[in-house]
Protein backbone atom coordinates (compact mmCIF):
# COMPACT_ATOMS: atom_id res chain seq x y z
CA UNK A 1 0.00 0.00 0.00
CA UNK A 2 3.25 2.15 0.90
CA UNK A 3 4.30 2.52 -2.41
CA UNK A 4 1.66 4.08 -4.55
CA UNK A 5 2.80 4.60 -8.17
CA UNK A 6 -0.24 6.02 -9.87
CA UNK A 7 1.33 8.27 -12.68
CA UNK A 8 -0.74 11.37 -11.96
CA UNK A 9 -2.64 13.14 -9.22
CA UNK A 10 -6.66 11.92 -9.43
CA UNK A 11 -8.61 13.56 -11.82
CA UNK A 12 -5.61 13.75 -14.22
CA UNK A 13 -5.54 11.29 -17.12
CA UNK A 14 -2.04 9.25 -17.17
CA UNK A 15 0.66 9.95 -19.47
CA UNK A 16 -0.10 11.84 -22.56
CA UNK A 17 -1.09 15.33 -21.00
CA UNK A 18 0.05 18.05 -22.41
CA UNK A 19 0.03 20.20 -19.20
CA UNK A 20 2.59 17.84 -18.22
CA UNK A 21 4.80 17.54 -20.97
CA UNK A 22 5.53 21.39 -20.81
CA UNK A 23 5.58 21.30 -16.99
CA UNK A 24 8.55 18.40 -17.44
CA UNK A 25 9.95 21.13 -20.50
CA UNK A 26 9.65 23.90 -17.73
CA UNK A 27 11.75 22.09 -15.13
CA UNK A 28 15.11 22.75 -16.93
CA UNK A 29 14.31 25.38 -19.54
CA UNK A 30 12.89 28.41 -19.34
CA UNK A 31 9.28 28.09 -21.44
CA UNK A 32 8.75 30.93 -23.44
CA UNK A 33 5.29 32.01 -23.10
CA UNK A 34 3.68 35.74 -21.74
CA UNK A 35 1.42 33.82 -19.38
CA UNK A 36 4.00 32.18 -17.80
CA UNK A 37 6.09 35.56 -17.23
CA UNK A 38 3.46 36.73 -14.58
CA UNK A 39 4.28 35.63 -11.41
CA UNK A 40 1.82 32.93 -9.35
CA UNK A 41 2.24 35.10 -6.73
CA UNK A 42 4.13 38.39 -5.47
CA UNK A 43 4.92 40.04 -2.75
CA UNK A 44 5.42 43.65 -3.14
CA UNK A 45 7.07 45.68 0.32
CA UNK A 46 4.58 44.21 2.59
CA UNK A 47 4.33 44.95 5.97
CA UNK A 48 3.06 43.09 8.47
CA UNK A 49 2.37 44.41 12.35
CA UNK A 50 0.89 42.62 15.17
CA UNK A 51 0.72 44.23 18.52
CA UNK A 52 3.71 47.18 17.84
CA UNK A 53 5.52 44.45 16.44
CA UNK A 54 6.86 44.51 12.56
CA UNK A 55 6.40 40.42 11.52
CA UNK A 56 6.67 41.21 8.45
CA UNK A 57 9.16 44.22 7.46
CA UNK A 58 8.94 45.22 3.77
CA UNK A 59 8.96 41.72 2.34
CA UNK A 60 8.97 41.52 -1.74
CA UNK A 61 9.08 38.49 -3.49
CA UNK A 62 7.64 36.35 -6.77
CA UNK A 63 7.27 32.52 -7.09
CA UNK A 64 6.92 32.60 -10.71
CA UNK A 65 3.90 29.91 -12.43
CA UNK A 66 5.18 25.86 -11.90
CA UNK A 67 7.72 27.02 -9.28
CA UNK A 68 8.57 25.77 -5.84
CA UNK A 69 9.56 28.30 -3.27
CA UNK A 70 11.25 26.90 -0.51
CA UNK A 71 10.54 29.19 2.55
CA UNK A 72 13.32 28.52 5.31
CA UNK A 73 13.44 30.67 8.55
CA UNK A 74 13.35 30.37 12.23
CA UNK A 75 10.70 29.61 13.89
CA UNK A 76 8.42 33.00 14.95
CA UNK A 77 10.28 34.70 11.36
CA UNK A 78 6.94 35.29 9.78
CA UNK A 79 6.40 32.07 7.52
CA UNK A 80 3.00 30.62 8.22
CA UNK A 81 2.24 34.99 8.42
CA UNK A 82 3.36 35.28 5.01
CA UNK A 83 1.63 32.16 3.21
CA UNK A 84 -1.80 33.07 5.68
CA UNK A 85 -1.59 36.41 3.01
CA UNK A 86 -1.15 34.76 0.10
CA UNK A 87 -5.07 33.28 1.28
CA UNK A 88 -6.38 36.89 2.46
CA UNK A 89 -6.80 35.14 5.60
CA UNK A 90 -5.10 38.02 7.20
CA UNK A 91 -4.61 41.46 5.54
CA UNK A 92 -1.60 43.33 5.70
CA UNK A 93 -0.46 46.82 6.72
CA UNK A 94 0.98 47.80 3.59
CA UNK A 95 2.35 46.79 0.25
CA UNK A 96 1.01 45.00 -2.21
CA UNK A 97 0.35 41.07 -2.73
CA UNK A 98 -0.68 39.42 -6.23
CA UNK A 99 -2.11 36.02 -7.28
CA UNK A 100 -1.89 35.54 -10.88
CA UNK A 101 -1.32 39.38 -11.60
CA UNK A 102 -4.04 40.07 -9.80
CA UNK A 103 -3.98 42.59 -6.93
CA UNK A 104 -5.53 41.02 -3.83
CA UNK A 105 -4.95 43.46 -1.49
CA UNK A 106 -7.67 45.35 -0.88
CA UNK A 107 -10.15 42.51 -1.71
CA UNK A 108 -13.28 41.62 0.47
CA UNK A 109 -13.61 38.46 1.80
CA UNK A 110 -16.15 37.85 -1.24
CA UNK A 111 -13.73 38.47 -4.09
CA UNK A 112 -11.06 36.38 -1.81
CA UNK A 113 -12.98 33.37 -2.15
CA UNK A 114 -12.92 33.32 -5.81
CA UNK A 115 -9.26 33.96 -5.44
CA UNK A 116 -9.27 31.31 -2.52
CA UNK A 117 -10.59 28.53 -5.29
CA UNK A 118 -7.84 28.20 -6.99
CA UNK A 119 -5.33 28.05 -3.90
CA UNK A 120 -4.84 24.72 -1.80
CA UNK A 121 -3.25 25.46 1.69
CA UNK A 122 -1.73 22.75 3.92
CA UNK A 123 -2.34 23.80 7.41
CA UNK A 124 0.96 23.71 9.98
CA UNK A 125 -0.93 21.89 12.74
CA UNK A 126 -3.90 20.38 9.96
CA UNK A 127 -6.79 22.41 11.12
CA UNK A 128 -8.92 19.67 10.13
CA UNK A 129 -12.82 19.91 11.20
CA UNK A 130 -12.99 17.85 13.82
CA UNK A 131 -17.03 17.67 14.31
CA UNK A 132 -16.18 15.95 10.72
CA UNK A 133 -14.94 12.60 9.91
CA UNK A 134 -12.32 12.23 7.58
CA UNK A 135 -14.39 11.75 4.57
CA UNK A 136 -16.31 14.31 4.81
CA UNK A 137 -13.28 16.88 5.53
CA UNK A 138 -11.71 15.99 2.43
CA UNK A 139 -15.21 16.45 0.54
CA UNK A 140 -15.83 19.56 2.52
CA UNK A 141 -15.10 21.76 -1.09
CA UNK A 142 -16.97 19.38 -3.04
CA UNK A 143 -19.80 18.99 -0.57
CA UNK A 144 -19.95 23.00 -0.23
CA UNK A 145 -20.14 23.01 -4.43
CA UNK A 146 -23.34 20.40 -4.51
CA UNK A 147 -21.35 17.90 -6.30
CA UNK A 148 -23.29 14.42 -6.30
CA UNK A 149 -22.50 12.00 -3.80
CA UNK A 150 -21.08 9.34 -6.31
CA UNK A 151 -18.99 11.51 -7.70
CA UNK A 152 -17.74 12.84 -4.06
CA UNK A 153 -17.17 9.63 -3.09
CA UNK A 154 -14.55 8.56 -6.03
CA UNK A 155 -12.94 11.86 -5.42
CA UNK A 156 -12.32 11.76 -2.12
CA UNK A 157 -11.19 7.81 -2.31
CA UNK A 158 -8.36 8.81 -4.83
CA UNK A 159 -7.36 11.51 -2.70
CA UNK A 160 -6.66 9.68 0.10
CA UNK A 161 -4.94 6.73 -1.75
CA UNK A 162 -2.75 9.24 -2.76
CA UNK A 163 -1.93 9.75 0.44
CA UNK A 164 -2.03 6.50 1.51
CA UNK A 165 -5.13 6.91 4.06
CA UNK A 166 -7.66 5.08 2.20
CA UNK A 167 -8.46 2.68 5.21
CA UNK A 168 -8.62 5.72 7.45
CA UNK A 169 -11.69 6.80 5.57
CA UNK A 170 -14.65 6.70 8.18
CA UNK A 171 -12.42 7.48 11.25
CA UNK A 172 -12.60 10.78 13.28
CA UNK A 173 -10.08 13.30 13.04
CA UNK A 174 -9.41 12.67 16.83
CA UNK A 175 -8.55 8.98 15.93
CA UNK A 176 -6.16 9.85 13.73
CA UNK A 177 -2.10 10.14 14.92
CA UNK A 178 -0.26 13.53 13.77
CA UNK A 179 1.07 12.45 10.79
CA UNK A 180 -2.45 10.98 9.77
CA UNK A 181 -4.08 14.27 10.60
CA UNK A 182 -1.68 16.20 8.29
CA UNK A 183 -1.95 13.72 5.46
CA UNK A 184 -6.02 14.13 5.26
CA UNK A 185 -5.27 17.98 5.39
CA UNK A 186 -3.13 17.24 2.13
CA UNK A 187 -5.77 15.27 0.73
CA UNK A 188 -8.22 18.39 1.37
CA UNK A 189 -6.37 20.73 0.09
CA UNK A 190 -5.61 19.03 -3.00
CA UNK A 191 -9.12 18.16 -3.72
CA UNK A 192 -10.17 20.46 -6.91
CA UNK A 193 -6.51 20.67 -8.45
CA UNK A 194 -5.98 24.02 -7.63
CA UNK A 195 -2.90 25.51 -9.37
CA UNK A 196 -1.31 27.17 -6.22
CA UNK A 197 0.07 24.83 -2.91
CA UNK A 198 0.99 26.31 0.00
CA UNK A 199 2.27 23.65 2.28
CA UNK A 200 3.08 25.02 5.83
CA UNK A 201 6.02 22.48 7.36
CA UNK A 202 3.93 19.68 6.03
CA UNK A 203 6.68 17.22 7.14
CA UNK A 204 7.46 18.57 10.80
CA UNK A 205 7.09 15.63 13.43
CA UNK A 206 6.96 12.62 10.65
CA UNK A 207 8.86 10.01 10.60
CA UNK A 208 11.38 9.76 7.35
CA UNK A 209 9.47 7.42 4.68
CA UNK A 210 6.35 9.62 5.19
CA UNK A 211 8.11 12.68 5.26
CA UNK A 212 9.82 11.48 2.02
CA UNK A 213 6.53 11.15 0.61
CA UNK A 214 4.66 14.62 0.82
CA UNK A 215 8.56 15.97 -0.71
CA UNK A 216 7.48 13.46 -3.38
CA UNK A 217 4.03 14.56 -3.82
CA UNK A 218 5.43 17.96 -3.31
CA UNK A 219 7.79 17.05 -6.45
CA UNK A 220 4.37 15.41 -8.59
CA UNK A 221 2.72 18.35 -8.11
CA UNK A 222 5.54 20.66 -9.07
CA UNK A 223 7.07 18.55 -12.15
CA UNK A 224 4.05 16.87 -13.58
CA UNK A 225 0.91 18.97 -12.53
CA UNK A 226 2.94 22.85 -12.94
CA UNK A 227 1.65 23.57 -9.81
CA UNK A 228 2.98 26.54 -8.40
CA UNK A 229 3.68 26.58 -4.58
CA UNK A 230 5.35 27.87 -1.16
CA UNK A 231 6.58 24.90 0.94
CA UNK A 232 7.80 25.92 4.37
CA UNK A 233 10.44 23.58 6.19
CA UNK A 234 12.72 23.52 8.75
CA UNK A 235 14.05 20.16 7.81
CA UNK A 236 17.08 20.04 5.43
CA UNK A 237 16.54 16.86 4.01
CA UNK A 238 13.12 18.35 2.56
CA UNK A 239 14.97 20.88 1.16
CA UNK A 240 17.69 18.59 -0.41
CA UNK A 241 15.14 16.77 -1.94
CA UNK A 242 13.08 19.20 -3.40
CA UNK A 243 16.34 21.10 -4.76
CA UNK A 244 17.87 17.97 -6.31
CA UNK A 245 15.43 15.70 -7.45
CA UNK A 246 12.72 15.44 -10.27
CA UNK A 247 9.83 13.49 -10.83
CA UNK A 248 9.27 12.19 -14.49
CA UNK A 249 7.40 9.32 -16.20
CA UNK A 250 9.28 6.83 -17.69
CA UNK A 251 8.68 4.59 -20.52
CA UNK A 252 5.91 2.01 -17.94
CA UNK A 253 4.13 5.24 -17.37
CA UNK A 254 5.41 5.78 -13.59
CA UNK A 255 6.29 8.32 -11.98
CA UNK A 256 10.03 8.02 -11.50
CA UNK A 257 12.20 10.35 -9.58
CA UNK A 258 15.95 11.23 -10.67
CA UNK A 259 18.74 13.35 -9.48
CA UNK A 260 19.68 16.37 -11.20
CA UNK A 261 23.13 15.83 -12.76
CA UNK A 262 26.20 18.01 -13.97
CA UNK A 263 24.44 18.86 -17.07
CA UNK A 264 20.61 19.58 -15.74
CA UNK A 265 20.11 21.86 -13.28
CA UNK A 266 16.41 22.34 -11.63
CA UNK A 267 15.50 25.89 -12.36
CA UNK A 268 11.97 25.60 -10.83
CA UNK A 269 12.62 25.10 -7.36
CA UNK A 270 14.08 27.99 -5.78
CA UNK A 271 14.96 28.78 -2.33
CA UNK A 272 13.95 32.14 -0.12
CA UNK A 273 15.46 32.79 3.52
CA UNK A 274 13.54 34.98 5.78
CA UNK A 275 14.91 35.97 9.46
CA UNK A 276 12.66 38.26 11.44
CA UNK A 277 10.66 39.20 8.63
CA UNK A 278 12.99 40.37 6.08
CA UNK A 279 14.48 38.52 3.37
CA UNK A 280 18.55 37.23 4.18
CA UNK A 281 18.55 35.23 0.83
CA UNK A 282 16.77 34.52 -2.13
CA UNK A 283 17.98 32.17 -5.15
CA UNK A 284 19.11 28.55 -5.90
CA UNK A 285 19.94 25.91 -3.55
CA UNK A 286 23.63 26.01 -4.94
CA UNK A 287 23.87 29.83 -3.97
CA UNK A 288 22.62 29.18 -0.70
CA UNK A 289 24.41 26.81 0.24
CA UNK A 290 27.70 28.89 -0.74
CA UNK A 291 26.60 31.97 0.84
CA UNK A 292 29.06 33.12 3.66
CA UNK A 293 26.79 34.90 6.07
CA UNK A 294 27.06 32.98 9.21
CA UNK A 295 23.54 33.19 10.26
CA UNK A 296 22.87 31.29 7.00
CA UNK A 297 25.49 28.78 7.27
CA UNK A 298 23.98 28.15 11.10
CA UNK A 299 21.09 27.35 9.55
CA UNK A 300 21.85 25.16 7.56
CA UNK A 301 24.36 22.80 9.17
CA UNK A 302 22.79 23.66 12.67
CA UNK A 303 25.52 24.63 14.85
CA UNK B 1 -8.74 52.94 23.52
CA UNK B 2 -11.93 54.11 25.77
CA UNK B 3 -14.79 52.15 27.16
CA UNK B 4 -17.03 54.13 24.85
CA UNK B 5 -15.15 53.42 22.32
CA UNK B 6 -14.73 50.37 22.71
CA UNK B 7 -18.49 49.45 23.00
CA UNK B 8 -19.72 51.20 20.09
CA UNK B 9 -16.77 49.03 18.14
CA UNK B 10 -18.03 45.88 19.36
CA UNK B 11 -21.57 46.99 18.46
CA UNK B 12 -21.01 47.87 14.99
CA UNK B 13 -19.00 44.26 14.79
CA UNK B 14 -21.88 42.68 16.04
CA UNK B 15 -24.55 44.18 13.70
CA UNK B 16 -22.30 43.24 10.78
CA UNK B 17 -22.14 40.18 11.73
CA UNK B 18 -25.99 39.75 12.26
CA UNK B 19 -26.41 41.53 8.81
CA UNK B 20 -24.26 38.70 6.93
CA UNK B 21 -25.24 36.05 8.26
CA UNK B 22 -28.62 37.61 7.99
CA UNK B 23 -27.95 38.40 3.88
CA UNK B 24 -26.55 34.50 3.58
CA UNK B 25 -29.87 33.02 4.21
CA UNK B 26 -30.78 34.15 0.44
CA UNK B 27 -27.45 32.72 -1.01
CA UNK B 28 -26.72 29.66 -2.58
CA UNK B 29 -26.05 27.20 -1.00
CA UNK B 30 -28.74 27.61 1.78
CA UNK B 31 -27.26 25.37 4.75
CA UNK B 32 -30.61 24.06 5.55
CA UNK B 33 -29.13 20.60 7.16
CA UNK B 34 -26.82 22.77 9.24
CA UNK B 35 -29.97 24.97 10.98
CA UNK B 36 -32.06 21.82 11.38
CA UNK B 37 -29.54 19.88 13.41
CA UNK B 38 -28.73 23.29 15.15
CA UNK B 39 -32.51 23.21 15.96
CA UNK B 40 -32.26 19.72 17.41
CA UNK B 41 -29.23 20.83 19.57
CA UNK B 42 -30.56 23.41 20.76
CA UNK B 43 -34.43 23.53 20.88
CA UNK B 44 -34.60 19.63 21.47
CA UNK B 45 -31.46 19.18 23.62
CA UNK B 46 -32.98 22.06 26.23
CA UNK B 47 -36.31 20.47 26.30
CA UNK B 48 -35.36 18.70 29.68
CA UNK B 49 -34.00 21.71 31.54
CA UNK B 50 -37.25 24.30 30.21
CA UNK B 51 -39.60 21.68 31.77
CA UNK B 52 -38.27 21.39 34.49
CA UNK B 53 -37.48 25.28 35.26
CA UNK B 54 -41.26 26.03 34.28
CA UNK B 55 -42.90 23.15 36.39
CA UNK B 56 -40.74 24.57 39.76
CA UNK B 57 -40.69 28.24 39.02
CA UNK B 58 -44.76 27.62 38.84
CA UNK B 59 -44.90 25.51 41.46
CA UNK B 60 -42.96 28.00 44.09
CA UNK B 61 -44.94 31.03 42.36
CA UNK B 62 -48.36 29.38 43.71
CA UNK B 63 -46.04 28.35 47.15
CA UNK B 64 -45.46 31.57 47.89
CA UNK B 65 -48.83 33.75 46.71
CA UNK B 66 -50.82 31.66 48.16
CA UNK B 67 -50.27 33.02 51.56
CA UNK B 68 -50.76 36.65 49.90
CA UNK B 69 -53.91 35.91 48.31
CA UNK B 70 -55.37 33.49 51.02
CA UNK B 71 -54.83 36.61 53.67
CA UNK B 72 -57.27 38.93 51.14
CA UNK B 73 -59.57 35.78 50.63
CA UNK B 74 -58.60 36.29 46.90
CA UNK B 75 -57.70 32.71 46.14
CA UNK B 76 -59.82 32.41 43.20
CA UNK B 77 -57.57 35.22 41.90
CA UNK B 78 -54.43 32.57 42.08
CA UNK B 79 -54.51 30.99 38.87
CA UNK B 80 -54.47 34.32 37.20
CA UNK B 81 -51.65 35.84 38.93
CA UNK B 82 -49.30 32.94 38.59
CA UNK B 83 -49.90 32.73 34.51
CA UNK B 84 -49.68 36.23 34.29
CA UNK B 85 -46.37 36.85 35.92
CA UNK B 86 -45.12 33.51 34.11
CA UNK B 87 -46.18 34.54 30.65
CA UNK B 88 -45.59 38.01 30.27
CA UNK B 89 -42.08 38.07 32.44
CA UNK B 90 -40.69 34.81 34.29
CA UNK B 91 -41.19 32.72 31.24
CA UNK B 92 -39.38 34.72 28.48
CA UNK B 93 -36.63 35.57 31.07
CA UNK B 94 -36.18 32.41 32.33
CA UNK B 95 -36.12 30.42 29.35
CA UNK B 96 -33.91 32.79 27.77
CA UNK B 97 -31.24 32.44 30.91
CA UNK B 98 -31.35 29.26 31.17
CA UNK B 99 -30.90 28.81 27.37
CA UNK B 100 -27.96 30.98 27.53
CA UNK B 101 -26.65 28.90 30.55
CA UNK B 102 -26.76 25.86 28.19
CA UNK B 103 -26.51 27.17 23.58
CA UNK B 104 -24.69 30.40 24.25
CA UNK B 105 -21.55 28.82 26.12
CA UNK B 106 -21.55 25.70 23.88
CA UNK B 107 -21.47 28.29 20.87
CA UNK B 108 -19.30 30.49 21.75
CA UNK B 109 -17.16 27.23 23.21
CA UNK B 110 -17.41 25.74 19.72
CA UNK B 111 -16.53 28.53 17.25
CA UNK B 112 -13.82 29.73 20.05
CA UNK B 113 -11.97 26.28 19.80
CA UNK B 114 -12.60 26.41 16.10
CA UNK B 115 -10.90 29.73 15.84
CA UNK B 116 -7.84 28.61 17.80
CA UNK B 117 -7.46 25.45 15.70
CA UNK B 118 -7.43 27.15 12.87
CA UNK B 119 -10.50 25.31 11.63
CA UNK B 120 -12.26 29.18 10.93
CA UNK B 121 -9.13 30.22 8.55
CA UNK B 122 -9.30 26.60 6.94
CA UNK B 123 -13.21 26.78 6.53
CA UNK B 124 -12.24 30.61 4.83
CA UNK B 125 -9.14 29.09 2.62
CA UNK B 126 -11.73 26.30 1.44
CA UNK B 127 -13.84 29.30 -0.15
CA UNK B 128 -16.73 28.58 2.49
CA UNK B 129 -17.78 31.57 4.45
CA UNK B 130 -18.03 30.69 8.28
CA UNK B 131 -20.71 33.43 8.67
CA UNK B 132 -23.05 31.43 6.35
CA UNK B 133 -22.77 28.10 7.27
CA UNK B 134 -21.72 28.73 11.27
CA UNK B 135 -23.73 31.49 12.25
CA UNK B 136 -26.52 31.79 10.28
CA UNK B 137 -27.96 28.14 10.95
CA UNK B 138 -27.16 28.82 14.97
CA UNK B 139 -28.92 32.07 15.16
CA UNK B 140 -32.12 31.03 12.45
CA UNK B 141 -32.36 27.86 15.13
CA UNK B 142 -32.06 30.01 17.99
CA UNK B 143 -35.06 32.52 16.49
CA UNK B 144 -36.81 29.37 15.73
CA UNK B 145 -36.83 27.48 19.52
CA UNK B 146 -36.61 30.18 22.14
CA UNK B 147 -39.99 30.92 21.81
CA UNK B 148 -41.55 27.74 21.31
CA UNK B 149 -38.90 26.48 24.26
CA UNK B 150 -40.85 29.73 26.11
CA UNK B 151 -44.24 28.21 25.22
CA UNK B 152 -43.24 24.99 26.78
CA UNK B 153 -41.77 26.79 29.91
CA UNK B 154 -45.27 28.69 30.54
CA UNK B 155 -47.16 25.52 29.94
CA UNK B 156 -44.98 23.51 32.67
CA UNK B 157 -45.67 26.39 34.62
CA UNK B 158 -49.30 26.71 34.93
CA UNK B 159 -49.06 22.86 35.62
CA UNK B 160 -46.70 23.39 38.05
CA UNK B 161 -48.78 25.86 39.63
CA UNK B 162 -52.15 23.76 39.35
CA UNK B 163 -50.53 20.74 40.81
CA UNK B 164 -49.40 22.95 44.00
CA UNK B 165 -52.73 24.67 44.19
CA UNK B 166 -55.15 21.06 44.14
CA UNK B 167 -52.61 18.86 45.45
CA UNK B 168 -51.30 20.80 48.12
CA UNK B 169 -53.24 23.46 49.01
CA UNK B 170 -56.83 21.59 48.22
CA UNK B 171 -58.22 24.51 45.97
CA UNK B 172 -60.94 22.94 43.35
CA UNK B 173 -59.06 22.35 40.08
CA UNK B 174 -61.27 23.75 37.85
CA UNK B 175 -60.97 26.99 40.04
CA UNK B 176 -57.02 27.64 38.66
CA UNK B 177 -57.80 26.95 35.52
CA UNK B 178 -60.39 29.07 34.91
CA UNK B 179 -58.67 32.04 36.53
CA UNK B 180 -55.87 31.29 34.21
CA UNK B 181 -58.47 31.45 31.45
CA UNK B 182 -60.45 34.38 32.27
CA UNK B 183 -56.96 35.97 33.23
CA UNK B 184 -54.11 36.17 30.28
CA UNK B 185 -55.07 38.28 27.38
CA UNK B 186 -54.15 37.63 23.63
CA UNK B 187 -51.72 40.59 24.77
CA UNK B 188 -50.08 38.58 27.00
CA UNK B 189 -49.19 35.63 24.55
CA UNK B 190 -48.51 38.03 22.08
CA UNK B 191 -45.43 39.81 24.27
CA UNK B 192 -44.57 36.10 25.49
CA UNK B 193 -43.64 35.54 22.27
CA UNK B 194 -42.05 38.69 20.83
CA UNK B 195 -39.70 38.96 23.73
CA UNK B 196 -38.00 35.54 22.79
CA UNK B 197 -37.97 36.27 19.16
CA UNK B 198 -35.30 39.46 20.01
CA UNK B 199 -33.54 37.45 23.16
CA UNK B 200 -33.23 34.77 20.40
CA UNK B 201 -31.17 37.19 17.98
CA UNK B 202 -29.42 38.91 21.43
CA UNK B 203 -28.08 36.20 22.56
CA UNK B 204 -26.82 34.16 19.05
CA UNK B 205 -25.22 37.01 17.51
CA UNK B 206 -23.52 37.58 21.35
CA UNK B 207 -22.66 34.02 21.31
CA UNK B 208 -21.16 34.08 17.49
CA UNK B 209 -19.29 36.76 17.96
CA UNK B 210 -17.42 36.34 21.22
CA UNK B 211 -16.55 32.88 19.89
CA UNK B 212 -15.40 34.10 16.37
CA UNK B 213 -13.54 37.16 18.11
CA UNK B 214 -11.53 34.50 20.13
CA UNK B 215 -7.63 34.79 20.69
CA UNK B 216 -5.17 33.00 22.72
CA UNK B 217 -5.83 29.40 22.84
CA UNK B 218 -7.46 27.26 24.98
CA UNK B 219 -7.34 30.01 27.67
CA UNK B 220 -8.83 32.08 25.51
CA UNK B 221 -11.95 29.84 25.01
CA UNK B 222 -12.59 29.80 28.85
CA UNK B 223 -12.75 33.43 28.46
CA UNK B 224 -14.69 34.09 25.45
CA UNK B 225 -17.54 31.60 27.00
CA UNK B 226 -17.33 33.18 30.30
CA UNK B 227 -17.96 36.72 28.34
CA UNK B 228 -20.72 35.41 26.59
CA UNK B 229 -22.62 34.14 29.33
CA UNK B 230 -22.25 36.95 31.04
CA UNK B 231 -23.02 39.64 28.44
CA UNK B 232 -25.84 37.54 27.24
CA UNK B 233 -27.37 37.05 30.71
CA UNK B 234 -27.08 41.24 31.12
CA UNK B 235 -28.59 42.16 27.99
CA UNK B 236 -31.36 39.55 28.37
CA UNK B 237 -32.50 41.68 31.72
CA UNK B 238 -31.80 44.97 30.27
CA UNK B 239 -33.13 44.13 26.84
CA UNK B 240 -36.60 42.48 29.13
CA UNK B 241 -37.21 46.08 31.25
CA UNK B 242 -37.22 47.91 27.68
CA UNK B 243 -39.36 45.56 25.87
CA UNK B 244 -41.66 45.12 28.45
CA UNK B 245 -42.22 49.38 28.61
CA UNK B 246 -42.35 48.98 24.43
CA UNK B 247 -45.39 46.55 24.75
CA UNK B 248 -46.97 48.43 27.23
CA UNK B 249 -47.08 51.31 24.87
CA UNK B 250 -47.00 49.32 21.51
CA UNK B 251 -49.67 47.19 23.14
CA UNK B 252 -51.96 50.12 25.12
CA UNK B 253 -52.10 48.46 27.74
CA UNK B 254 -50.56 51.32 30.06
CA UNK B 255 -52.49 53.18 33.26
N1 LIG C 1 -2.50 36.49 15.81
C1 LIG C 1 -1.31 36.95 16.23
N2 LIG C 1 -1.24 37.93 17.14
C2 LIG C 1 -0.05 38.41 17.55
N3 LIG C 1 1.11 37.98 17.12
C3 LIG C 1 1.12 36.99 16.21
C4 LIG C 1 -0.09 36.43 15.72
N4 LIG C 1 0.22 35.46 14.82
C5 LIG C 1 1.56 35.44 14.76
N5 LIG C 1 2.11 36.34 15.60
C6 LIG C 1 3.54 36.60 15.77
O1 LIG C 1 4.08 36.74 14.50
C7 LIG C 1 5.36 36.12 14.44
C8 LIG C 1 5.41 35.25 13.21
O2 LIG C 1 4.52 34.17 13.37
P1 LIG C 1 4.45 33.00 12.32
O3 LIG C 1 3.38 32.09 12.78
O4 LIG C 1 4.33 33.59 10.97
O5 LIG C 1 5.86 32.32 12.51
P2 LIG C 1 6.49 31.12 11.71
O6 LIG C 1 7.62 31.65 10.94
O7 LIG C 1 5.46 30.38 10.97
O8 LIG C 1 7.07 30.22 12.90
P3 LIG C 1 7.10 28.63 13.03
O9 LIG C 1 8.24 28.15 12.24
O10 LIG C 1 7.30 28.40 14.48
O11 LIG C 1 5.78 28.12 12.54
C9 LIG C 1 5.54 35.37 15.73
O12 LIG C 1 6.54 36.02 16.47
C10 LIG C 1 4.24 35.46 16.44
O13 LIG C 1 4.47 35.74 17.78
MG1 LIG D 1 4.51 28.61 11.17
Amino acid sequence: MMAETSVHRPGAQPPDNRVSERAAESTFREVDDTERAIPAIEFREVTMVFDDRKVLDNLSFKVMKGETKIILGGSGCGKSTTIKLVLGLLKPDSGKILVDGEDITNYSEVEMMRVRKKIGMIFQEGALFDSLSVYENVAFKLHEQGVPEDQVENEVRRMLRFVNLEPAIDKMPAELSGGMRRRVGIARALVGDPKIVMFDEPTAGLDPPTARTICELAMKLRDLEDVSSIFVTHEMNNLDYLTSEYAVVNEAGEVVFETEGEKLCLINCKVLMMRDGQVIFSGTDETLRKADDTYIQKFLRGH
Amino acid sequence: MNIFKRLLLELQEMSLLSARAALGIFKKPRYIPEAIAQMDSIGVGSLTIIILTGFFTGGVLTLQTYQTLASYGATDQLGYLVSISLVRELGPVLTALMVTGRVVSAISAELGSMVVSEQIDAMRALGTDPNRKLVAPRLIALIVTLPLLTLVADVMGIAGGWAVSTFLYDLPSTMFINSVRDGITTDDIIGGIIKPLVFAFLMGTIACHKGLKTEGGTVGVGRSTTTAVVTASIIVIIADFFLAKALQVILGTQP
